[in-house]
Formats: C-alpha cells, sequence, structure tokens
C-alpha cells in the first residue's frame, strides 16, 4: 500500500516536472512575447517601438534570458512558495490563484454534495431489478441528461430559471457581494451533467454485482433481502462507483471552465482560459500545475482507494 | 467446465455487431463521407462547378446507409432513434447546398422574430442579431462540427489504437514507455490540455483535430490496451504465434478484429465527446473561427446580446440542435452495446 | 403401505421454461423425483441437459426470465409453488442448503468467512452473535479444515478452492437442513482434492442423516455417492432407478451410449476401442417430436419413437427402475456392448523427441518490499524421450507445470536450462520466432479450451488455409481450397463447414476444426494440451477417437497433456507422472497403473472416479492440498501430503530415481522392496 502510494506520490512530481518545462518551452515563443507585450502596453505603442526598444522591454521584463534559466529560477522560487506575478493583473499569482481555487471549490462542494447522493441512490435503485421500471426511468434520464453538453444545460437553465421565470439572475460575476442565489444555476448545470454519468456507473456496478453467484447464494441461505442488499450487494457494488466520483474532480476542473465562462462566475476555471488568451505565462503554469495536481491527487485517492475497499487487493 | 455449459449447444443467434456484407457499406460510407470531407475542408479552394456537384453522389449513399441502419439494428428502438438523429444531422449535411436555404452568411433583418416576414423572406426561425436567418445558419451548421468532429475522433483513434496495441501485445518496455507518457496526457483536465494546445496552435479545425489526438488518444489507448490484454490469452492467439506469425499481423489481424465490439461502442460515445467538445471550444472563442455557421460560434455571438426572453431562440436553436446529435450518438452508443451483450 | 413416512422432497411433472428472444424454451420437461429421508439420489447428464436447472427450481430461484411452468414439488408434503416469499426465504438455507460449482465465485469476496458462516444460524435460529460464531468455528472443525480460526478471519480469496468448498458446504450444514442439494461440488478441483470432499459428502450423509441430491456429469462419482439416480438429456429424464439396476442393466439407448464412451479400466484404443454417441444435442428450441434422443438412436423406428407423448416405463414392476424408451423391451441388450472395430496395435519407431533435464524458472516480484524476488520453479530436470507413431502422456494436477512445459516445446518462452532435441534441431532456447518454416510445421499443438481455439472474426476455411499457405504446403489459392476439403473430410466435418464462422459450431466440432488446422501442415510431432478436457463424454469420446485414428494415419508423435488418468489410460502408450514441476514417476501404460507405484501415483489412481459397479478400489485419501508452486516445500515435492513420509529424510532430501525396468523410473525415498510390495489400486471383477 505504501509502496503503491509512493510510487504515485515519485510520478506525480515528474509529471508534474515535465509538464512545467514543457510549458515554458511553449509559452518561450516570440509570438507569446508579443502578445504579452500587446496587452501590456497596448498594441498601437508595440508597433510603434523600435526593434530596440522592444528588446530592452523584454529585458527588463526578463523575458530575454533563455527558457530553461528562467524555468531553473521559477522552479527554484517554487520551491519558496512564489509562483510569481501575473503579467495581466501585475499581482502575485499565488494570492490570485487561491481566491479563485476558493471561489471553484465552492462551486464544486455543492456539486459533489448534491450530485453523490443523487446519482449513487438512483443507480443503486436501479441496478437493483435490472430491467424494471425504475432502471428503464434511470436509464432514460441518465442518457438524456449526459447527452446536453455543459453548455446546452447552461443556455436551458438561463432561458427558463433567469429570463422566463425570473427566479435566479443570469449572471454569477457577484460584483455586488456574495450571493447564494447566483450560484444555483452554475451547480445545476453541472451536478446535470455528471449526475447521468455516475448513476449509469452505479447502476452497471450494482446489476453486475445483483446477478453474481455471492448474492445467489446470500438469497439461497435465506436472508431477508435487506440484508442480501445492504451487507452483501452494496459493500461491493460501490467499490467502482467511489472510484469514480473520486477520478470526477478531474473532469469538473474542465467543466467549470464552461460554466464559469457562461455566468461569468470568477473562478479557477475563467481565470485559466483568460490567461491562456492572454498569454499570461506564470498564472497559466501556476493554473495548469494546479489542475494536474489536483487530477493526479484524485487518481491516487482513486487508486488507493480502491485497494482499500477491495480485500482480494488488499489482502492479496 | 463451466464452458461446458452451453457446449454442445451451437449459438445459431447472429451477433448484430457483425456487418453481414462489410465491403459494400464500407463502400457506401467511403461515398458518404469523402465528398463531405472534401466539401468543408476544401470547398473554398474548389471551382464554382465542383463544389455545386461533389455533394450529389453522397445523397443517395447516406439514405442507403440510414436503411441498413435502421434495418439491421430494428430489434433495438434505442439504436434506431440514435442512428434516425445521426442521420437526420447527416442527411442535412449533405443535402445543404441543395436546399432552398437562404445564404447563411446575408444579413437580412437583424433580431427579426421567429416566424417574421421582413424584406422578402419569411424567418421560419428568425434571425440573430446581424440579421441573418437562423434556419439557413442552423442547418448548415452541422457540417463543420460533423466532419471535424468525425475526422478528429478518427484520427484520435487510429493513434490509440495504434499505442494500445503495442503496449498491450508487447508488454515489457514498450508497456512502461507508452503507458508512462500516456499518463502524463492524462494528468491534464482535458479541457486544460484543450486550452494549452489550441492557445499555442491557434483555433482552426485541422488543429482541433491535433487536440482532440492528444486529449483523447491516451484513453483510448488505455482502452484498447485493456482489451488487448484481455485477448491476448486467448487459445487462437498462441496458436498464430506458434504458427511464427509476425506480431504485427497477431495484432492487426488475429486481435484487433476480436475487440471490434467495444471499440465501436466507445468510438460512438467519443464522437458524443468530440462533439460538445468542439462546441464548447468554439463558445469560448478556442475553435471554428466565424463567418461560417457553427453551433458553438452561433451560442458564442449571442450569449452578449440574448440574455432577454425575446431573443432566447438565438441561443436555443443551436443549443437544441447540439444536444440532438450528441443524443443521438450515445442512444447509437447505449444500443449497439445493449445487442452486443445480448448475443 | 400406511406407513411409508413422507418423501423429503417430491418432484411431481415438473416443467420449467425460459423466455427468451426466441420465446418460451422449456429447460426441463415433465420431471419426476421422490427422495425419502436420508437417501442419496443423483441426477446426471450432460451439459444443456437441465440438470442445475433442476437445482434452481428447486430452490425457487429462477432468475428473472425463468419460470416453473407446471407441475409441483412437494418439500415435506407442501407444495413449494405456493408458499409465500417469506416461507420460502425461512426454508431456503435452513431446512434446504446448497453447495455451488464455483466456490470462489459463490463466497461473498468482502466478507471475512466468519461473518459469512455466522449469518445463518443468526438469521434462522435468532441465535447471538457469539453464539452463531462458536457454531461456525465447530462446524469448520468438522469438515476438516484445519486451523478454523485462521480460515474465520481470513476473506475468501486466502484460502484455496478445496478449502472454499468445505466452507461453503459447512455453510449449508450450519443449521441442519434436511435436504442438501450438491451442484457439480467438485468440478472446479483437483482430482485429489476432489476426492477428499466426497468423503466429506458421504460421511455427512451418515453422520447428519441429511437427504442428498447430487448433480454432476461424472458417472463414477453418482457411483461413488448415490443410491438412486436419474440419467437426463435435453430436458427430459430419460432413466431412473437404482445406482446398480442402471449402471448394470440401463435399458435407455441413451444411457448405454453415454456408458459406452467412457475410458474405464479395459477399454483400450486398440482392443477395445470407445463408441462416441453420433451426432450432436438438438438446441432446446429445436428438439425433434418424440423421443429427443431419436435422431442420434440406432434403433430408432418411424411411426413409434417420433410420436408423444412417451411416458416413463418401468422397467420391472416395483423395481423403481423406469425408462422414456417405447421399445426398451424389444432391443437386444446383451449384444456386445461396443461394436467399434478391433485394430492391431501400431509399432513405435525412432526416437523423435529428446528431452533431457530441462528446467524453466520464472522470476516474480513478491509483493510486500521492492525489489524482493522470488522464483517460481514450473519445470525442474524433465527428461524423457517420445518415439514416433507414439503417445506419451504428461499427467498432473493444476501448478504441476504441464502447460509450462508445452509453452516451452512451442518456443513461446524459452528454457531456464537443459536441452529438447527436435530431430536434429536444437529447440531449448529457440524461440518460435527464430525457428525456421520446417521446424514450426513439424511440431503443432492442440489447445484446450474449444470456445478460444478458433479467432471468432475468421472463417474456418480461412483459418486452416492461413496455416497451409504459412507452413509452404501450397501456395496456389485453387489448391489450398483443395487441401482445407481434405482436411475437413479428415475430421469428419461437412466440406461447407470451411465458409462458416466458429460461432455457428459447436464445441466438439470447434475442437475438430483444431485439430484440422494443428494436422495442416502435415507435422511430426503434435502436442494436445488437455484437448478434451472442457467437452461432454459423448463427444470426448469422438475427439479423442478422431486424434488416434489421425496419429495413426500418419505417425505422429502424440503428447498427450492431460489432468484425467482414465482418459490417458486409454489412449497412452506412455506416461509421465508430475507434480510441483517434476517428474514423479515414468513408464509404460502398464507400469503406471501396476505396481510398484510411486506414493503420488498411488493417490491418483485411487482417487479418479471410475464409472463401473465392477471396479475396486483401494481408499487413499491423501491429506491437505496442493502447495503452490512458488513456495513448494523443501525435500520430495510431494511430502507434505504423503501418508509414507519419512521424517528427516523426505523433508530435507530430494528423492533419488529408482528404475524398476528400462523405461519405468519412480523418484522415491522408500525402498525398492516396500515400493514393490504395494497392492494394485484398481481391481477388476473378472466375473461376467
Amino acid at each position: 500500500m505504501l509502496k503503491l502510494i509512493g510510487s504515485r506520490l515519485l510520478q506525480m512530481v515528474f509529471i508534474m516536472g515535465v509538464v512545467s518545462l514543457i510549458l515554458f518551452a511553449i509559452f518561450d515563443s516570440d509570438k507569446f512575447k508579443k502578445q504579452i507585450a500587446v496587452a501590456e502596453l497596448g498594441g498601437f505603442a508595440v508597433s510603434a517601438l523600435s526593434d530596440k526598444d522592444y528588446q530592452a522591454w523584454l529585458d527588463k521584463k526578463g523575458l530575454n534570458t533563455p527558457f530553461y534559466v528562467r524555468y531553473a529560477n521559477w522552479v527554484g522560487a517554487v520551491l519558496h512558495g512564489d509562483l510569481g506575478k501575473s503579467f495581466e493583473k501585475n499581482e502575485p499569482v499565488s494570492g490570485l490563484i487561491a481566491e479563485r481555487l476558493e471561489r471553484t471549490g465552492v462551486l464544486a462542494f455543492w456539486v459533489f454534495a448534491l450530485m453523490i447522493p443523487l446519482s449513487l441512490t438512483f443507480g443503486v435503485v436501479a441496478g437493483m431489478k435490472e430491467g424494471s421500471a425504475q432502471d428503464r426511468v434511470t436509464s432514460f434520464i441518465s442518457v438524456f441528461t449526459t447527452s446536453l453538453p455543459e453548455i446546452a444545460t447552461a443556455i436551458f437553465l438561463t432561458v427558463i430559471f433567469a429570463l422566463t421565470l425570473k427566479w435566479l439572475p443570469a449572471n454569477a460575476a457577484m460584483v455586488n457581494g456574495w450571493d447564494w442565489r447566483a450560484l444555483v444555476l452554475p451547480v445545476l448545470t453541472l451536478v446535470l451533467y455528471d449526475f447521468g454519468y455516475v448513476a449509469r456507473m452505479t447502476r452497471a456496478s450494482m446489476a453486475e454485482v445483483m446477478s453474481s453467484q455471492y448474492i445467489r447464494t446470500a438469497v439461497l441461505k435465506g436472508l431477508p433481502y435487506r440484508r442480501v442488499i445492504l451487507r452483501h450487494a452494496l459493500r461491493n457494488a460501490l467499490i467502482a462507483p467511489f472510484t469514480i466520483i473520486v477520478l470526477q474532480l478531474n473532469w469538473l476542473l474542465s467543466g467549470v471552465v464552461v460554466v464559469e465562462v457562461f455566468f461569468q462566475y470568477a473562478g479557477f476555471g475563467k481565470l485559466l482560459l483568460d490567461a491562456a488568451l492572454f498569454g499570461d505565462v506564470y498564472v497559466i503554469q501556476a493554473a495548469t500545475l494546479v489542475a494536474v495536481f489536483v487530477a493526479v491527487l484524485s487518481q491516487i485517492i482513486s487508486d488507493v482507494g480502491y485497494t482499500f475497499l477491495n480485500p482480494r487487493i488488499r489482502f492479496a | 467446465m463451466t464452458a461446458a455449459n452451453i457446449a454442445e449447444v451451437a449459438p445459431s443467434l447472429p451477433l448484430r455487431l457483425q456487418m453481414r456484407r462489410p465491403r459494400p457499406i464500407l463502400a457506401l460510407i467511403l461515398l458518404m463521407w469523402i465528398p463531405l470531407t472534401a466539401y468543408v475542408m476544401f470547398g473554398s479552394n474548389m471551382p464554382e462547378t465542383t463544389r455545386n456537384v461533389i455533394l450529389l453522389p453522397a445523397i443517395p449513399a447516406t439514405l442507403a446507409l440510414y436503411y441498413i441502419a435502421v434495418t439491421s439494428w430494428r430489434e433495438s428502438p434505442i439504436a434506431v432513434i440514435g442512428a434516425t438523429l445521426v442521420f437526420f444531422w447527416l442527411l442535412v449535411a449533405v443535402t445543404a447546398p441543395y436546399l432552398p436555404l437562404i445564404d447563411p452568411n446575408k444579413p437580412i433583418k437583424p433580431f427579426a422574430p421567429i416566424g417574421a416576414y421582413a424584406n422578402n423572406h419569411l424567418f421560419l426561425l428568425g434571425a440573430d442579431f446581424k440579421g441573418r436567418d437562423m434556419l439557413s445558419r442552423d442547418l448548415w451548421g452541422c457540417q463543420r462540427v460533423l466532419v471535424w468532429g468525425v475526422s478528429a475522433t478518427l484520427v484520435a483513434y487510429a493513434i490509440g489504437a495504434f499505442f494500445g496495441l503495442l503496449a498491450g501485445y508487447l508488454g515489457g518496455w514498450w508497456d512502461q514507455a507508452i503507458s508512462l507518457i500516456c499518463n502524463i496526457f492524462l494528468s491534464f483536465p482535458v479541457m486544460v490540455l484543450f486550452i494549452l494546445i489550441l492557445n499555442y496552435l491557434g483555433p482552426s479545425g485541422f488543429n482541433i483535430v491535433i487536440a482532440v489526438t492528444f486529449a483523447s488518444a491516451p484513453a483510448i489507448m488505455r482502452i484498447v490496451r485493456g482489451l488487448t490484454l484481455d485477448t491476448k490469452s486467448r487459445d487462437y492467439i498462441f496458436a498464430a504465434q506458434t504458427r511464427g506469425e509476425h506480431p504485427l499481423r497477431v495484432m492487426i489481424y488475429e486481435l484487433l478484429p476480436n475487440a471490434r465490439g467495444p471499440i465501436i461502442v466507445d468510438a460512438c460515445l467519443r464522437l458524443g465527446y468530440t462533439t460538445v467538445a468542439i462546441t464548447t471550444l468554439t463558445f469560448l472563442g478556442l475553435g471554428l473561427q466565424p463567418p461560417d455557421p457553427d453551433w458553438g460560434l452561433m451560442i458564442k455571438e449571442s450569449t452578449k446580446v440574448a440574455m432577454v426572453v425575446s431573443f432566447s431562440y438565438m441561443l436555443i436553436i443551436p443549443a437544441l440542435s447540439v444536444s440532438s446529435l450528441i443524443l443521438g450518438f450515445n442512444l447509437l452508443a447505449d444500443g449497439l452495446r445493449e445487442m452486443s451483450l445480448r448475443d | 403401505m400406511m406407513t411409508e413416512p413422507t418423501p423429503v422432497l417430491e418432484c411431481r411433472n415438473l416443467c420449467v421454461s425460459y423466455y427468451t428472444r426466441a420465446g418460451e424454451v422449456p429447460a426441463v420437461v415433465d420431471f419426476n423425483l421422490k427422495l425419502m429421508p436420508g437417501e442419496a439420489h443423483g441426477v446426471v447428464g450432460e451439459s444443456g441437459c437441465g440438470k442445475s436447472t433442476v437445482a434452481l427450481a428447486i430452490m425457487n430461484y429462477m432468475g428473472a426470465n425463468g419460470a416453473i411452468v407446471g407441475g409441483e414439488i412437494l418439500f415435506q408434503g407442501r407444495d413449494m409453488r405456493t408458499m409465500t416469499q417469506e416461507e420460502l426465504r425461512r426454508i431456503r438455507g435452513s431446512k434446504i442448503a446448497m453447495v455451488y460449482q464455483e466456490p470462489m465465485a459463490s463466497l461473498n469476496p468482502s466478507m471475512r468467512i466468519a461473518e459469512q458462516l455466522a449469518e445463518v444460524p443468526q438469521y434462522h435460529e435468532g441465535v447471538s452473535q457469539q453464539a452463531a460464531l462458536a457454531r461456525a468455528e465447530s462446524m469448520l472443525a468438522q469438515v476438516r479444515l484445519p486451523d478454523p480460526k485462521r480460515i474465520m478471519n481470513s476473506f475468501p480469496h486466502q484460502i484455496s478452492g478445496g478449502q472454499q468448498q468445505r466452507v461453503v458446504i459447512a455453510m449449508a450444514l450450519l443449521s441442519n437442513p434436511s435436504l442438501l442439494l450438491l451442484d457439480e461440488p467438485t468440478t472446479a478441483l483437483d482430482v485429489t482434492v476432489e476426492a477428499g470432499i466426497i468423503e466429506l459428502i458421504k460421511e455427512i450423509a451418515t453422520k447428519f442423516g441429511t437427504s442428498l441430491i447430487y448433480i454432476s456429469h461424472n458417472l463414477g462419482l453418482i457411483l461413488e455417492t448415490c443410491s438412486r439416480l436419474t440419467v437426463m438429456y435435453s430436458g427430459e429424464a430419460v432413466e431412473t432407478g437404482a445406482v446398480r439396476d442402471v449402471f448394470e442393466r440401463m435399458r435407455h439407448p441413451y444411457t448405454r451410449g453415454l456408458f459406452n464412451s467412457i475410458p474405464v479400466p479395459g477399454a483400450n484404443k486398440n482392443a477395445r476401442p470407445l463408441v462416441a454417441i453420433r451426432g450432436q444435442l438438438p438446441l432446446p428450441y429445436a428438439r425433434p417430436k418424440g423421443c429427443f434422443f431419436a435422431p442420434r438412436c440406432d434403433h430408432f423406428i418411424e411411426g413409434r419413437c417420433d410420436r408423444p407423448p412417451l411416458p416413463m416405463l418401468e422397467v420391472a414392476p416395483g423395481s423403481g427402475h423406469a425408462v422414456r424408451c417405447v421399445r426398451f423391451s424389444e432391443i437386444d441388450w446383451t449384444a456386445a456392448k461396443s461394436k467399434a472395430d478391433e485394430r492391431p496395435p501400431v509399432q513405435r519407431g525412432a526416437v523423435v523427441l529428446r528431452v533431457e533435464d530441462l528446467s524453466k524458472h520464472y522470476v516474480v516480484e513478491s509483493g510486500a518490499l521492492i525489489g524482493a524476488k522470488k522464483t517460481v520453479k514450473a519445470n525442474e530436470k524433465i527428461s524423457f524421450r517420445a518415439h514416433e507413431a507414439e503417445t506419451v502422456a504428461i499427467v498432473g494436477e493444476s501448478g504441476c507445470g504441464k502447460s509450462t512445459f508445452a509453452k516451452v516445446l512451442m518456443g513461446l518462452e524459452p528454457a531456464s536450462a537443459g536441452k529438447v532435441q527436435l530431430g536434429k534441431i536444437q529447440l531449448a532456447n529457440l524461440s518460435v520466432q527464430r525457428r525456421d518454416r520446417a521446424t514450426i510445421s513439424k511440431l503443432q499443438m492442440v489447445f484446450q479450451n474449444p470456445f478460444d481455439t478458433l479467432n471468432p472474426s475468421h472463417t474456418i476455411g480461412g483459418q486452416i488455409g492461413r496455416v497451409i499457405r504459412k507452413f509452404g504446403v501450397e501456395s496456389d489459392p485453387k489448391k489450398i481450397d483443395e487441401r482445407v476439403n481434405q482436411l475437413l473430410d479428415i475430421v469428419k466435418l461437412p466440406r461447407d463447414f470451411a465458409k462458416r464462422l466458429p460461432r455457428q459450431l459447436s464445441g466438439g466440432q470447434k475442437q475438430r476444426v483444431g485439430i484440422a488446422r494443428a494436422f495442416a501442415g502435415n507435422p511430426e510431432m503434435v502436442i494436445a494440451d488437455e484437448p478434451v478436457s472442457a467437452l461432454d463424454v459423448s463427444v470426448q469420446a469422438a475427439v479423442t477417437g478422431l486424434l488416434m485414428d489421425i496419429q495413426r494415419e500418419h505417425r505422429t508423435t502424440l503428447l498427450f497433456i492431460s489432468h484425467d488418468l482414465s482418459v490417458v489410460r486409454y489412449l497412452a502408450d506412455r506416461i509421465i507422472v508430475m507434480y510441483l514441476g517434476r517428474i514423479m514417476e515414468s513408464g509404460t501404460t502398464e507400469e503406471i497403473f501396476s505396481p510398484p507405484y510411486h506414493p503420488y501415483t498411488e493417490a491418483l489412481l485411487s482417487a479418479v472416479p471410475i464409472a463401473d459397479t465392477s471396479v475396486h478400489k483401494r481408499k487413499i485419501v491423501v491429506a491437505g492440498e496442493i502447495p503452490s508452486p512458488s513456495n513448494p516445500p523443501p525435500g520430495c515435492p510431494f511430502q507434505t501430503r504423503c501418508h509414507y513420509m519419512i521424517k528427516g529424510l523426505c523433508d530435507t532430501t530430494l528423492p533419488p530415481l529408482r528404475e524398476f525396468g528400462p523405461d519405468h523410473v519412480i523418484a522415491c525415498h522408500l525402498e525398492s522392496e516396500t515400493l514393490k510390495k504395494m497392492e494394485p489400486v484398481i481391481t477388476v471383477e473378472t466375473a461376467a
């Protein structure tokens, strides 16, 4: 077990190292340097700059040193907890990321808080009796909701709840301070999309367990149905959904980009997209590393959890 | 002895995922696909006359394929509904130039509501903020999503499947190296990877293909690798090995055909994901570029102006269209899976 | 008359159907059975005959698409079909208990054995958890599991297959049921382990007075455990009666066909070849009218056998022996049992294969610590020779290394040490990629699993043709087709099978194609890895017969790998007995089956169930389980289970090889005199 965790952590450090190096190499191109200059000084000013002045500006910004040198410096700084400065917003990246992560964290918390109980309940109930009415209804709902991309769900929800019924604000920029009502639509959008996937996986896992021979043994032992389901089936059926739910963290980091951009919610995803469009290297760098860190960490938790929940592997 | 339980009872029900006449069907698919791809990817560089006729042969091919799909999958209503949705958009894509539609890029009357008649034109689905006909834009909009989506999925599949076969079949060093590279890509959240790649390469259809390949091929590789490991220990693979067959031949001729069931199902699902990805990326401004109509683009352009009930059709129409196509792919995958499990 | 006790279980005209897309498929038709207290009743038949469905119908557990469509099941006089779910639940596991075919799959993987056992008395008798656990532990001791405390605390995957099955049996016995259903309880186990389980079952029956229904495909096991039996065919009972009556005076053509295709002592590939039943089992929805066996029966008469209904007819009034055959009284049952021709024995030729001190070791990582490696000795110092036209059999239970040996020979795995000489070529370290075409085509293989042996995506003709082209037998497409047709003729399959896909063939037919494929390149030597173990007995006979015929014709050397001593005795000229990677004994078939024996051979012979009432066996039950090949005991590998074990010798040093004949070698510490004094394990009554 420790060996597994250790090797996965090592792998994570390796991957993050490779990723950040690649990122530095990518953003070393002239195009991006120019982009930064345009964004900072204005397009007019940049085109008016002589080549020499431009180079001088690059020197001043520290962009003229080779990327591997900058990379080495950056790694050293990161190890001291300094993630660099945003070119666009001219403030420390660490503070920016922390603030945005917190907002996305709130969003993610509510998504999971709603999605997990909902999808597990539906999935288990559907999988208990394969082919029954409850199974068919759940399957239909989940195929339908997973087929709506986040962007479409966001549109439909906005048109219904914000524009027509006017119950909730369509915009979650929250310029006038925190407003929980603005959070409802983004959360619902993500829950609707993800619910179907997890419910289907849970259903498949439950259905497989219910048709297994040890469930037959449990029934033919004369155990009450409740005991068969709660003690014999659930424990085995929830192993697979557990790993899938943890891996949803990775998916959520993709999902939030669209939702945050659509609803103007100033979270991590919007930060990443803005930084990418702007060419704000240190922000992208840090945001990507945070994203990769979360993703790999969720993979490790999922792997370790699977091993832990599964006695067949734990006591091999 | 477990296998013996079904021993002497020879199964006679045909496996429905098995195509009965693979060659003519393949020919029909090419007849539909090549003109459509050529039209969308290189249409602007074609002489006017070629451009006008190139899609003609694709129309009967599409209809024939739809007929074949419906008749051979008729016992799964889910698959038939899925196929109907997908083929509806395919048919629209190949017939768009011949339909009585007005030029989708021509501004006529901004904000014309649904059913309005203005400037000698009936706006069945209204007009957008520039006055372009929504119906025309919506129908033309399916072409680019379909062509780029399917091409991207195909390329990703070719590459992912090849490496999956290599890693699974050869094992050892090959497996370690390929798996490590895939793990690096898989540690990115998909959207982050898309944003990075498209930002680096610049937004365009071809670059979407590259981005989708980077984002999907590692996952495909994992699936194919798993299927390969499953199949690898079968006796018929040993039989081929003991005949001294070349590893490449064993992989492509002996292994791959037996993994096609799960691969087809997964490919349908993945077509759905790719469609979502393209629409989303275009919405974020990283995908297909104006002026030609595209669903993601229509949403992107309208979000700033359509946040009022009376203009919400500008968002709802493309959102419904893209959802119906994805629903088609997903239902098709579901139906095919159900049929393959039944046999 | 009045005082006849109530039967424990009575099935009257039971009919069970499954509902599939193809419509209603009758799985069991008109099944009758009366089981008295303390009685053991066998249900025997080949796969697809509905025997397991009978067990599940008695438990009233039919799944979503099955249903009892007619008849009654009376348990202690009450019809189970009228019981409520709650009443059924009270009976299941307490009054009627069941033991399943696959013990591993039947136990919950994520629960400790203690809890799985204790819940039976807890839920049926409401006893406290403490008391339930105590009872569970004492029951584990009663099913002769060593160290019950440790097993109570284990998860199912941590104990061996034989131990798992003992746990399942203990679970079934915990509430002292009056009826125990055993559905192929030993099929997944090795022979020596099986023998222990059978002993236990017999012991239970007498000790607890439990009535048994024993479902099996193996007539030998039924003979050992039951007093009455029912033979089933295609969903119908065709013959029922006391075991002795059915075994010695069977009156149904199918039963006789079944017995004729079983290799019992006395059958011999030259003097008394087996007779297979021709044709194959009808599909459940394509059964003929009248007698289901009619298309395969030699005694079929139109107008009589195809007129339903066919009732069960009593052979002699009051005997309880009944058959479903309208013509049983007209058939001459004394006519020669087997009609196949006698043939002259084949003279063996020159040496083809010479294996000397071959070893194959694997290095595996041993979990816990990084870098810790363990060596698994899959084969250790294997030496033997095989001659032209000879059949050499390698016999052993799981983990003995017989399949690894085949892989080394075929060049899929390199040998760790030793030599393999095929003709003039040294094969030990020549991987198949580096062997030339001629060498590869000289050595071919027939595989075990008929469902795996052919590629499901390509036609039969394409697959055989590929071998012909690959080995350069022919290159012209026309000639290849011709050769494919010839090969299909040789394996007695219709020529139009060339265009078919494997899924359109039955198991036996696939195995025939596998044989055709192996012989397509005119090999000198064929390795057959358990080629018939997954097939039903009647099909087994046909496939072995075919293999023997082709071998005889082509004077091929056959290396026959098997766990089944009966089959091996029937067809092998020489036998090699392996245990945990080492050769324990080798010699001619005659020498192996008569003393002196290696103690392991002796135990194996005693463990094999034989379906012949005239055969007597000396009972030798070996203790324990086969050790893991990755952790073999020191000294003689068999010492942990051998009852001749000499402390201080067998557990420290490897036994010497003792020669008893030109070819007969035994690896044992026992003195030659002691070995020679052993009594034969199997004796056949020579009367009638």
